[in-house]
């Protein structure tokens, strides 16, 4: 370096402009062959695994933080809580009793239907790095990744609802999109009546729009959404939002409906990961999901 | 510069990694549009001070790093820090007997460079983000930059020579 840099400047400057048109260049390349899915997955889980380290520094203080504060909770505190969540044990475990039973019949009836039977995935608790990922979209960075079998386009939900889906896998580490994202939708049907639309993020984490319903849909505040299934990105039946506000216009030829998640969105730290791949079970099937996929990635 | 020759990679790594670092770092919602563009301005100050050392090939790794971090296309941040690296090493000489004031107008200048390219790149792949993700960081980027520059300052100086 110490003898380079007594160079004259004049062999700088269009070297220096070369190098940039190489990289740019190179940056789009890279780029488009980034979009082309998967092209360069091995790529992003090379750095990905340089990176890890970094985004366990960078989680380390609320992590500590949260310890500490379970570790300094009163004995009383811990106690009322302890008691609160046997309750609470107690009373999902009776529901679930009754679930088990509405289970069989379901399938005895989807049987008598001939309907295909359900998928019914696995699930696991992930936990939500303090990391901030992409400045420009809802995501969130969780602490499992394609060395626990996370894949892309996983649902993830929390204990009340859709919380949203995987975009990214690494090696340790995956990247989530929230239901909230303005790029995000979601393909729904309204409990009460099967009545299916689309929900779209608004970039709140407390609404969510359903754009494309008529005047005269059937939909009133209160009104449970669920996932519809269609598309195949997400299994069918989790709970999404319930309708807010429905503001029909008479010249318009769509009623202005909101939503609000069923899931805290921005709160959560836990969530769950559903292991349920229906695309792979028929071919018919799986070209509905790529199509849906691409039309909730938009 | 009279330490010219002398290049500290690796304190020019170690900042760089914590840019990398405070990039990441969790912010309340409120405040996340607001976060500094910590790499473009740690590699606009060494890139400025040491363009022989440190130049858009580095900027350009770094911004492929960045990328991976932060989920974003592969690429988007890697072409827009080496586009700044290229014209901060172009203006390298001017910007370095700049005062203060002048200065910091030369890196709201970089920054605004950045950020538009980065605009840039989103429309075209067609992610929608509201505009304040755009000129926060130019604000506080801006805000910061008379402050890192001293303490970046003091890091380059303070290091032992030939580490």
């Amino acid at each position: 370096m110490a003898g380079s840099y007594k160079k004259s400047r004049a062999t700088k400057t269009p070297a220096l402009g070369l190098r940039v048109l190489a990289l740019v260049v190179l940056s789009i390349l890279l780029m488009l062959l980034d979009r082309r899915n998967g092209h360069l997955d091995a790529v992003r889980q090379t750095i990905g695994a340089a990176v890890y380290p970094l985004q366990i520094t960078v989680d380390a203080p609320s992590r500590l933080w949260n310890r500490m504060r379970d570790g300094s909770a009163s004995r009383n505190r811990l106690r009322l809580e302890n008691s609160r969540l046997q309750i609470e044990s107690l009373v999902s475990k009776g529901q679930i009793q009754e679930l088990a039973a509405l289970r069989a019949e379901n399938d005895r009836l989807r049987a008598l239907l001939d309907a295909r039977e359900r998928v019914r995935g696995e699930v696991r608790v992930a936990e939500i790095m303090s990391v901030d990922a992409n400045p420009y979209r809802h995501n969130i960075v969780l602490d499992i990744g394609r060395r626990d079998d996370v894949y892309d386009g996983q649902t993830i939900i929390d204990a009340n609802g859709v919380v949203g889906q995987v975009i990214e896998t690494g090696l340790f580490t995956s990247q989530a999109i929230l239901i909230s994202d303005p790029d995000h939708a979601l393909p729904v049907e309204v409990n009460r009546n099967g009545l299916r639309t689309i929900a779209f993020g608004t970039g709140a984490f407390d609404r969510l729009d359903l754009p494309f319903l008529p005047n005269n849909a059937d939909i009133r505040s209160g009104d449970l959404l669920v996932t519809s299934g269609l598309g195949g990105a997400f299994p069918p039946g989790y709970p999404v939002a319930t309708v807010g506000m429905v503001n029909r216009i008479p010249q318009e030829p769509f009623a202005d409906v909101v939503a609000t998640p069923a899931a805290a969105l921005n709160q959560v730290r836990e969530v769950m990961l559903i292991w349920h791949r229906p695309s792979a079970a028929e071919p018919e099937a799986a070209e509905t999901a790529a199509a849906g996929e691409e039309d909730e990635r938009r | 510069m009279s330490d010219g020759p002398r290049v500290p990679y690796l304190s020019i790594l170690g900042t760089l990694i914590v840019a990398l670092m405070l990039t990441m770092m969790p912010l309340p919602e409120a405040a996340r549009p607001f976060r500094p563009d910590w790499l473009a301005l740690v590699l606009v100050f060494w890139v400025m001070m040491l363009p022989r050392g440190i130049s858009v090939g580095a900027a350009w790794m770094a911004g492929v790093v960045l990328d991976v971090a932060q989920g974003t296309p592969l690429g988007q941040h890697a072409l827009a820090l080496c586009v700044i690296a290229a014209v901060t090493a172009r203006f390298h000489l001017q910007m370095r007997v700049f005062p203060v004031s002048q200065m910091t107008a030369a890196v709201l200048a970089l920054l605004s460079l950045y950020q538009f390219l980065l605009f840039w790149i989103n429309g075209v792949a067609g992610v929608t983000a509201p505009a304040v993700a755009y000129w926060g960081p130019l604000i506080t980027g801006t805000i910061l930059w008379p402050i890192l520059s001293v303490v970046l300052s003091g890091i380059r100086y303070r290091t032992p020579a030939g580490a």
